[in-house]
């Protein structure tokens, strides 16, 4: 053992000899997949606005005043305000906070529910799978936005149950993909050899299988998150979604984008700008680590 | 060949009864039903033995398992039943919107390809070029903006254009005429629906158009092509194309079925009175009867969409033959 975490430690520092600094590895980056970097520095600029809201704004998204309805754009309301008086900007830069906590937590327990469940179908196979796969076809027959819908009427509306009603869809949508790929790994000697060793189940699924499709789950998973956002804003928008007062770029559209689109054009333009930049930046973002991950597909 | 239609068409069934079972239970688990949000919807009082009668009226009195029964008895009678909210049958309720929403579908598939097919093509002839950036840039962009969003920008731009062109405002006409009726008008109404709905559906279209080449023109015998000195524009219209137009057509059909969910928020923007717009009112209603009936003709159509991709599959390629 001692010799192993030797050369361990050995290549380590080696490696960190020969690491390149940060510059030139964005360098690489933004040779090989100018695009995707991009999309990442959208992603990024996202995530610092949801997170710094408060700091970037002190205005409060959620207080109305009527003094100040369906203002232009100008000093005092750089984007304009709408129709409750509220200014537009403060409303998008939280309606990140909205966008990017959906969007992140239906991407990331839909795609590891699926991954356990993929993983599991296609290492216990038989009857469990057969069940498994049936249930994924009949739930990937219904259109994404279908079944949000029905899922949001039986839970009622609200940010948690548009969650939840986002992430069901996904997680059929995973499974099949990381199912596909865990049958071929379940062929490969290792992980007989671990069920020789007596290893229990939840252990070689964890410890030998799950690594081993970590390719297709982090494509799926951020393939997700510009879906996940984009649902979203479509259920706000259709008044199932998350509800007023909170900030969310699909209710801002619901609201007087309409009514007001000739009086007040800012309120029906902004909203949908920050809702298409977002799942621009994590589609080219997704895209790129597609094409990182999966050497088949590199080449086009 | 035959063997495997069958057998395709048999398999549909458990997916369609899993369909059924699935909408069924989940409707069930709302919370209050139709008879409540009628009765007492505003806020009034209700009479609870007339909430009882008007759910005795509806069946909704009954043990959940009859009611299923019931559900799935009525397609072998070819009964779909009537409409919770407004009493009138399903049958006639859908037919009146059926032909707006098909109408708009195949309009936006026509857009989404000739978006598609010519701007693919541009693309990976000219890989890496700018012209490919552009192209892919304005596909991705296609995914990433919302259709309503899209509706609501092209409305804005009819007021303003026309505002500036004509002096006065312009919208398209609100109630639907059939296209043999008055083309005329009934194009200038949905055509901007479909443009909203054809350019996201192209973008995915566009992408797999370019991949599909791409992939094609490294194949020898468009090596074979080149060697011989055909012009290239021959290459790429009858040699490569008709290959790699197979997976294109399989999207475009593939996304054709799920045009549906696209119309549930266009035809919001456009105050279409379609399929799209019955099912977020009967979901809003909670219509029972009508929104699984909706639910199940969509899974329909994209069960029977997936199915004649694949026959298709089999006739446009020669090397497919399922045994």
């Amino acid at each position: 053992m001692t010799t192993v975490s030797e050369v361990q430690v050995e290549s380590e520092i080696e490696e960190l000899a020969t690491d390149k600094t940060w510059i030139d590895t964005a360098k690489i980056m933004l040779h090989k997949q100018p695009l995707g970097v991009a999309g990442g520095g959208i992603v990024v600029a996202m995530i610092l606005m949801a997170i710094f809201a408060g700091v970037i704004t002190t205005v409060d998204p959620t207080i109305n005043n009527l003094e100040y309805m369906l203002e232009a754009p100008g000093d005092m309301f750089f984007l304009g305000s709408d129709q409750f008086g509220r200014d537009l900007l403060t409303r998008l830069i939280y309606g990140a906070r909205t966008a990017l906590f959906v969007g992140f937590t239906c991407a990331i327990i839909g795609s590891t529910c699926g991954l356990v469940l993929g993983v599991a179908s296609a290492y216990f196979g038989g009857m469990f799978d057969l069940i498994v796969q049936r249930i994924v076809d009949v739930i990937m027959a219904f259109p994404l936005i279908i079944l949000a819908l029905a899922v949001v009427a039986t839970l009622g509306n609200g940010v948690e149950n548009v969650i939840i009603a986002i992430t069901i869809p996904f997680i059929p949508q995973c499974a099949r993909v990381v199912r596909s790929n865990a049958l071929a790994i379940r062929e490969i000697p290792y992980v007989d050899a671990a069920r020789a060793l007596g290893f229990s189940h939840t252990r070689i699924i964890i410890r030998h299988m799950v690594p081993n499709v970590m390719a297709p789950f982090l494509i799926m998973l951020t393939s997700f998150l510009g879906q996940a956002i984009l649902l979203e804003a479509s259920l706000s928008y259709l008044g199932m979604g998350v509800q007023e007062p909170t900030p969310a770029w699909g209710l801002m559209l619901q609201g007087g984008a309409e009514e007001f689109a000739e009086s007040a054009p800012w309120i029906a333009i902004w909203p949908g700008v920050a809702i298409s930049l977002a799942v621009f930046g994590f589609n080219l973002f997704g895209d790129a680590v597609r094409d990182t991950l999966d050497p088949k597909l590199r080449s086009q | 060949m035959s063997k495997y239609i069958l057998k395709r068409l048999l398999m549909m069934i458990p997916t369609l009864f899993g369909a059924a079972v699935f909408v069924f239970f989940l409707l069930r688990m709302i919370p209050g039903d139709v008879c409540e949000l009628r009765l007492a919807g505003t806020g009034l009082y209700a009479d609870p033995a007339e909430i009882l009668l008007c759910q005795k009226n509806l069946g909704l009195d009954q043990p959940l398992f009859g009611q299923f029964i019931d559900f799935i008895v009525g397609y072998f009678k070819f009964d779909l039943g009537i409409s919770m909210w407004t009493g009138s049958p399903i049958t006639e309720e859908i037919g009146l919107r059926f032909e707006l929403s098909l109408q708009v579908a195949i309009m936006a598939t026509l857009v989404a390809i000739m978006i598609a097919i010519p701007l693919g093509i541009i693309s990976a002839v000219k890989q890496d070029s700018w012209i490919d950036y552009v192209v892919r840039v304005f596909s991705i962009a296609g995914i990433a903006m919302p259709s309503f969003w899209l509706g609501i920008l092209i409305i804005l731009g009819l007021l303003i254009t026309t505002q500036a062109m004509f002096g006065e405002p312009w919208m398209p006409p609100i109630d639907y005429v059939p296209i043999w009726e008055d083309p005329m008008r009934n194009l200038s109404q949905l055509i901007w629906p479909a443009v909203a709905t054809g350019y996201r559906y192209s973008a995915v279209a566009t992408r797999m158009t370019r991949s599909a080449l791409l992939e094609v023109l490294r194949e020898d015998y468009v090596r074979t092509a080149r060697a011989k000195g055909l012009a290239e524009k021959i290459i790429i219209n009858r040699h490569a194309l008709k290959n790699a137009l197979l997976p294109v057509v399989t999207i475009i059909a593939i996304e054709f079925a799920f045009l549906m969910g696209g119309l549930v928020v266009t035809e919001q923007v456009f105050n279409l009175n379609g399929l799209g717009k019955l099912f977020v009112e009967s979901v809003g209603s909670q219509d029972y009867n009508m929104t699984q009936q909706l639910v199940m003709l969509v899974v329909l159509i994209f069960v029977m969409t997936n199915f004649f991709v694949d026959i298709l599959y089999a006739w446009l390629d020669p090397r497919i033959r399922y045994s």
